[in-house]
């Protein structure tokens, strides 16, 4: 094997998303799929646009053959009547197992209870790009209804054929197909006793409105909840297999370094397995103690070269810019009118710039992956949002062909848009050959920090041209680095110019819980607030002047309402402000109150309003869930998360230097969902996280009169400069 | 290399290993209990949690040879058969969680609090959890799980199970 890859931008934070799936074999062979499930019926669905995939570009035809048709949804009914749902989504708390499940039972018309979701699992599921974007909702719940709808249907066909009557007035419900003429009923186990039936669907089967649900737009609990809350769950850092091993990595002391020389002789005499293997340098021994302390054993030189500090990170992104390297997705440059003109004939032009800051996702969970090699086939199990492309890593890693790498997510300890990529199945699958037993490496949370990849910094230079009336007439948007993800603006204004601007990162830089949107609303919502103060207009009305989309319109109003937005201040020290947008078919405003404590100069955030819409609801107390949590983990990023680093190095890499919200940080939270049942089901797990950064630096300007550009807000406490 | 006793969830065992290693590696490795979380390794996060003779302690910095002696309480031994403990039926009738991996030691530091106060105000609740991370933020369900939970176990035979 090669050195491990480690390039500073493997994955483009935002265009990684626009990009198409590879097209995936998955040999449809009945009679092999009803061998390994059992007699039954099995439904499954086959994308409709055959040139989908070929439009990306990334295409390739496998094997000599033409593109296969893709699946990309199926289940079975088995003869218990258990019905088993294969998809390639994952679950890292989002809970999806549970939301997709609720799809299957509305359309299936039976009880959750009945139905297993397989996920995750290269060898059993269709494939799938990733969890990522807020599309299990969009799309794999669409997905999962029309092929139960599909299932349901097959089953009033065979219990129509039984007892040689009208299908039309057969009704389905609660697991079984009744006739309400003759009273008679059969369960779905029993129609498809001795049956196998394999259906393709059209993808056209009506579903069940919204107005109709009974088991969508439920709060039901977590599917599997009991497994959570007793410890019976087996995360990918909980796998185990007989005579496993448990491996270490050995890290070079800083970024980029090259190894020069090795000794490893301690670490062999303690009985580890020892891999020197370009870069790569770990150990393999029977318990995790024996291989931290063979790990700890190694003499190793490294050559490192001078890297950019957080000290002048801004300066470095705005001189280090990758302009015309790759701007071929769209959402890179906007143009509409003229702005130079529009700048000319307002008033004085006004720029600000906004800055964010590196910060590390801190999943709970650090990454984990157990390998096991039988002969030429690998099995690992691992964390990680994209299944099938650490598949794809893995075997390019180690010159494998795909069919014969088989990667198993099990449910995981979050992940939030950092466990993108395969690099701890590698490690594992590494160390599992050379050892010649299956190996089990677990991240240190040191290794988390250090050895993962960022949510990207970034410089935002914002200027506006605004009328006395309040309209703004001109706008010019510029991002530095930190992405493409809500660029645009959703105000109403004729002529702009706005600019992703990519730059060479120092850090290794990925995906994260709302990506680039957090720092562009960031910006846009404290400039629009600036914006309102030079004209001394309140900010709602300003906002609302410039604001056509309706359903912006509607959450802006709604939070407002809650919040009691144009109340008075009831003490000294209290600050209002507001932010919202649009992200991911999903529309969000908050609004915050701070406080602030002018004799300790401590700020805190002590209430918190957000509204959302993301169309009809699917499982409103999954939701809430989810709103809140965003609203928890954004204070982290808006007002005191952020990597320090030096030279190559992370300064701040353990849990007890980098600050991320606790309990004793905790707001009153109070969320409002619209429910727009005649509108599609939108996902919700990043765009809830948009508004906050920008409402609490506008009420700390409420609080204060400082008015804070750089996120965090106020670095590594409550207090400020 | 050392011979550590222990009694967990009311069962002795015996290990052979390294005198320094940690009660967490002495669970989840030698003892496959796995319901008890690594997540940072110094005490910082509380996914390690366990009660120590009905107290909360961090597994991950506590060392497995001093332990001999001690009941040591896991997230698995704290149902009785299928009888969830008050404080997980809480946290499940709650939602108290979502990828749940900060849960086990959420619902550990729980019970210990619940052990030590019956009654728990919002501010003691919020001062005795605030070493458990979830960075998921479910932190107001979990609240409210907690005062679910109070509320029960007072009402309830299992809350005098509990304190021991």
């Amino acid at each position: 094997m090669s050195e491990i890859k480690r390039t500073s931008a493997p994955w483009e934070p935002e265009r990684y998303e626009l990009a198409s799936a590879p097209a995936y074999r998955f040999d449809l062979d009945r009679r092999d799929f009803f061998k390994f499930l059992g007699a039954g019926v099995l439904v499954f669905s086959v994308l409709k646009q055959a040139a989908w995939s070929q439009e990306s570009g990334r295409a390739r035809a496998r094997r000599g053959d033409s593109l296969p048709e893709e699946i990309d949804a199926w289940l079975h009914i088995g003869e218990n009547g258990k019905v088993r749902v294969y998809t390639g989504k994952v679950e890292v708390g989002q809970n999806v197992r549970t939301s997709l499940g609720q799809g299957v039972a509305e359309e299936l018309r039976l009880p959750m209870e009945q139905i297993d979701l397989v996920m995750g699992d290269t060898q059993l599921t269709p494939f799938d790009m990733g969890t990522f974007g807020s599309r299990t909702t969009p799309t794999m719940n669409l997905q999962l209804r029309k092929v139960a709808a599909a299932a349901r249907d097959l089953l009033i066909d065979l219990a129509a054929a039984r007892w040689q009557t009208d299908r039309r007035h057969l009704v389905a419900a609660d697991g079984k197909v009744m006739d309400p003429i003759t009273k008679g009923s059969l369960e779905y186990g029993a129609l498809v006793k001795g049956q196998r039936l394999a259906q393709r669907i059209p993808g056209e089967d009506p579903l069940t409105p919204a107005a109709s649900w009974t088991v969508m737009g439920q709060s039901l609990p977590k599917l599997n909840g009991i497994d959570f809350v007793t410890g019976k769950h087996r995360y990918p850092s909980d796998q185990i297999l007989p005579d496993m091993w448990h491996g270490k990595i050995l890290r070079p002391p800083a970024f980029g370094a090259t190894l020069l020389s090795v000794d490893s002789r301690k670490a062999e005499q303690m009985g580890a397995t020892v891999v020197r293997d370009g870069n790569f340098v770990g150990v393999a021994a029977p318990s995790s103690g024996l291989s931290a302390a063979a790990i700890a054993s190694i003499h190793a030189e490294w050559k490192s070269e001078p890297q950019p500090s957080s000290k002048e990170l801004f300066d470095y992104l705005k001189k280090n810019t990758d302009d015309g390297t790759d701007l071929s997705g769209d959402g890179d440059r906007y143009d509409v009118g003229n702005v130079d003109e529009a700048f000319a004939s307002s008033g004085p032009r006004v720029q600000r710039t906004y800055t964010v800051s590196y910060i590390a996702h801190v999943p709970l969970e650090p990454r984990a992956a157990l390998a096991k090699w039988d002969g030429d086939n690998l099995t690992v199990w691992t964390g990680t949002q994209r299944p099938f492309g650490v598949r794809d890593e893995l075997a390019e890693a180690f010159r494998v062909p795909e069919d014969r790498v088989r990667v198993l997510m099990p449910d995981t300890g979050s992940a939030y848009g950092g466990k993108h990529t395969g690099e701890t199945a590698i490690e594992a699958a590494r160390l599992a050959r050379a050892a010649r037993r299956p190996v089990k490496v677990i991240w240190t949370r040191e290794e988390e920090f250090t050895w993962a990849y960022f949510r990207p910094a970034g410089v935002i230079d914002v200027v506006g041209g605004v009328r006395s009336d309040g309209t703004i007439t001109a706008w010019e948007f510029h991002n530095y680095n930190s992405g493409s993800a809500g660029l645009r603006t959703y105000y109403e204004i004729p002529n702009q110019r706005i600019v992703f601007h990519p730059a060479r990162s120092p850090l290794r830089q990925g995906s994260y819980r709302a990506l680039a949107a957090t720092a562009n609303h960031f910006a846009r919502e404290s400039y629009m607030d600036e914006l309102a103060s030079a004209l001394k207009m309140d900010p709602l009305e300003f906002r609302m002047k410039n604001l056509r989309n309706e359903r912006l319109r509607a959450v802006f109003q709604a939070a407002a309402d809650k919040f009691g937005w144009g109340k008075q201040k009831a003490e000294p020290g209290q600050g209002f402000g507001m932010g919202g947008g649009y992200e991911k078919l999903g529309n969000i405003a908050t609004f915050a109150e701070v406080n602030l404590d002018r004799k300790a100069k401590v700020v805190r955030v002590v209430r918190i309003v957000s509204a959302f819409e993301c169309g009809a609801i699917v499982n409103p107390g999954n939701l809430r869930n989810q709103v809140e949590g965003s609203n928890v983990q954004g204070m982290g990023g808006a007002l005191f998360e952020a990597i320090q680093f030096e030279n190559g190095r992370i300064l701040n890499g353990r849990m007890s230097q980098y600050r991320v919200p606790r309990f004793s940080d905790l707001p009153v939270i109070e969320t409002v969902l619209l429910d727009r049942k005649d509108l599609p089901s939108a996902g919700a797990g990043e765009c809830p996280m948009i508004g906050l950064a920008p409402a609490i630096a506008n009420a700390i300007c409420d609080a204060t009169g400082d008015r804070l550009r750089s996120l965090p807000l106020i670095p590594g406490s409550l207090k400020l400069a | 290399m050392a011979t550590i006793k222990l009694s967990v969830n009311g069962r002795p065992s015996t290990v052979e290993a390294d005198s320094q290693i940690s009660l967490l590696t002495v669970l989840r490795e030698n003892l496959d209990l796995t319901g008890t979380k690594y997540g940072c390794g110094e005490g910082q996060c509380g996914a390690c949690t366990v009660l120590v003779d009905g107290r909360a302690q961090r597994s991950c910095v506590t060392r497995a040879e001093n332990m001999a002696q001690k009941q040591i309480t896991t997230i698995e031994g704290l149902a009785r058969g299928d009888q969830l403990h008050p404080v997980q039926e809480a946290f499940l009738e709650e939602g108290a969680l979502q990828c749940g991996y900060c849960t086990p030691g959420m619902i550990l530091s729980t019970v210990a609090l619940l052990i030590r106060n019956d009654h728990p105000t919002r501010t003691e609740i919020i001062d005795s959890l605030d070493g458990n991370l979830c960075r998921c933020g479910a932190y107001s369900r979990i609240i409210s799980a907690v005062q679910k939970a109070a509320t029960r176990l007072a009402k309830s035979d299992m809350g005098k199970g509990c304190r021991q």
